[in-house]
């Protein structure tokens, strides 16, 4: 298996390593040649560290040899978002008020990583601070769709999707607060989860929303999520939000693909009117093949959702201006003093470093919520956001009570061309309105691909939904989907992607 | 609820700015002053969906207090804790006056 290394899944890729079929370095290497020919084009990657991959596959390769005991997917290279610290290894968040800021500790999840054996090959691009939808928010220029440069690939985990998606890494982390995993999962045909709120460490993870952040997998499989789903979660005690119990078993779940007797849901509110046809129409054929396997299907009712979308907009940006409130020129990040004042203050050089290394969206978000917080409307915003999502919790519930899982499409929209909605904030964020009610209530999501909008032959996602901590049943129901998909369709979605020419 | 949500003014914005330490530029509080109204009238409608009965939630999933033991474990070294500074001083952050002008 030299020719197409990185076309393997990394299932595949861990199988060959350890009957040392290949090696991580030649896997590695395969890799890090295809970034390098490809990213040109599609700009998923704000940072690659080609040197300390192969020297991290180097290191599993020797320990193999020595005939020590390798977690599965040791010398499987990973990409991750650049909004989780990686010691030693840039991380931006996509904004320039972090530019060149080198991390003194990784995050819980990048230690995982490290410790497993995953050569990382870089970190991936992203809107600043994980706020957008498109990845144009990113100081450092945005991501391409491979499956059509001139549009966009989703957003905020816009880099992590594609490159995935452009073969560039067989896995990805990615971190989704109202549908940065999912969306951008849907956009670029590849598969993304995010885990129940809890499940996966926030330690080290740049924060945006704290309440609503959730680190989780960016596959090309359904498989392939769970096994990097089983290897990032789990109790940690540097997050007082990690969950205690044991991690649910993803990966068993995702071998069963049954879904024969599941009760599957269809949201009625995430539907019709601003979605488009081909969404609709790759949706409703998913779910036929779903219930010809077995599936016993219904139509659930969640009225709250009419109210989730303006929940979020005021909880999401209230938790922002609070944790961005840290970018304060003293201890890290860039400083920049006001033009034409001597020996200015501590204060206006504050104020001007985050005038100069926040973009828009940033901004817009931190005045947003300082207003939703401030004395006197904070009960009408905040407060009635936060009584939103204890309607929306009970409503989810009800449904659970009479389902396994819910499903809708992940996205009203397949990719849009780059720019088309830079101007216009609030529609960027309608295009949010099927993910961001997991974040509110901590259920765990999944979006998987199924097939192409007729009208424009661009990737259409399912997500599906499940109660807290029953992320198995994602998994399940996903892989039960993706067989009976590729059966029928002879293949995957993504050998049906575009080739992209190499820039050199 | 408080007071009925109403609009939001230019000169909100300048006064949200300073509350935010950011120091905006006219263009950009212009652009804010039309732009946060619409998003307001949007979002605004989570006041009618809930009555005083309906207790509010921070988190998703409930949050405990989390104690550990007491004991010591490794930290930053003062030199690595320092080495992203904009500047630093006989390992402590230098910062420019803490005291207004006036």
């Amino acid at each position: 298996m030299s020719s197409d290394l990185t076309r393997k899944t990394a299932d595949e890729l861990a199988r060959a390593l350890s009957a040392e079929e290949v090696s991580s370095v030649e896997v590695t290497r395969a890799l890090v040649d295809r970034i390098e020919s490809v990213d040109g084009s599609i700009h998923a990657f704000l940072h690659v560290d080609a040197e300390g991959a192969l020297a991290a596959a180097a290191d599993v390769d020797r320990r193999r040899a020595d005939g020590d005991q390798l977690p599965y997917l040791a010398g499987v290279p990973i990409a991750i978002k650049d909004v989780l610290a990686t010691k030693g290894m840039p991380t931006t968040c996509g904004s320039k008020i972090l530019d060149g800021w080198i991390p003194p500790y990784d995050a819980t999840v990048t230690a995982r990583i490290k410790a497993a054996g995953l050569p990382i090959l870089g970190k991936t691009n992203m809107d600043e601070f994980a706020m957008g939808s498109s990845t144009e928010h990113s100081a450092y220029g945005p991501t391409h769709n491979p499956w059509d440069t001139t549009r966009i690939p989703g957003g905020s985990g816009g880099g992590s999707a594609a490159a995935v998606a452009a073969f560039e890494a067989p896995l990805a982390i990615g971190t989704d607060t109202g549908g940065s995993i999912r969306q951008p999962g849907a956009l670029t045909g590849t598969v993304g989860v995010k885990p129940t709120y809890g499940g996966v460490s926030r330690y080290g993870l740049v924060a945006m929303a704290s309440s609503l952040d959730q680190a989780g997998p960016v596959t090309r499989t359904v498989l392939d999520a769970a096994l990097l789903h089983e290897l990032i979660a789990g109790h940690d005690p540097m997050d007082s939000t990690s969950i205690p119990d044991a991690v649910p078993a993803v990966v068993a779940a995702a071998r069963r693909a049954d879904v024969k007797g599941l009760r599957i849901g269809i949201v009625r509110e995430l539907g019709g009117e601003g979605f488009q046809p081909g969404v609709e129409a790759r949706f409703t054929e998913a779910v036929e093949l779903l219930t010809s396997a077995g599936a016993e299907v219904v139509e659930v009712s969640i009225p709250s959702l009419r109210y989730a979308l303006g929940a979020y907009y005021l909880v999401m940006p209230s938790e922002a201006s609070s944790n961005l409130a840290k970018f304060d020129a003293m201890r890290y990040g860039v400083r920049v003093p006001p033009a034409g004042v001597d020996d200015p203050s501590a204060e206006q050089v504050m104020a001007s470093s985050r005038d100069a290394g926040f973009g828009d969206e940033v901004k817009r978000r931190i005045i947003l919520g300082t207003y939703a917080l401030s004395s006197g409307y904070y009960d009408a915003y905040y407060g009635s956001a936060q009584k939103v999502r204890t309607i929306l919790s009970r409503d989810f519930a009800a449904a659970f009570a009479d389902v396994d899982v819910l499903v809708s499409p992940t996205s009203p929209t397949t990719a849009y061309p780059l720019g088309d909605k830079l101007d216009d904030p609030l529609a960027m964020y309608l295009g949010d309105v099927a993910t961001i009610p997991a974040n509110l209530v901590g259920i765990p999501g999944l979006s998987l691909p199924v097939g192409l909008a007729d009208e424009d032959d661009l990737p259409v996602g399912l997500q599906f939904l499940a109660p807290q901590k029953a992320d198995d049943r994602l998994y399940n129901a996903a892989a039960a989907l993706e067989q009976l998909l590729e059966q029928k369709w002879g293949g995957t979605l993504l050998s049906r992607a575009p080739e992209l020419e190499a820039i050199r | 609820m408080s007071e009925p949500v109403t609009g939001i003014s230019r000169e909100d914005v300048v006064h949200l700015a300073g509350l935010a330490r950011i120091d905006l530029s006219d263009a950009e509080l212009d652009h804010l002053a039309t732009e946060l109204p619409a998003i307001l009238e949007h979002v605004a409608s989570v006041q009618e969906a809930a009555g005083d009965d309906v207790p509010a939630m921070s988190h998703p999933v409930p949050v405990d207090n989390v104690f550990r033991e007491d004991v010591v474990r490794p930290s930053l070294a003062p030199a690595d804790a320092l080495a992203a500074a904009p500047a630093s001083d006989q390992q402590r952050f230098l910062v420019p006056k803490i005291l207004g002008e006036g």
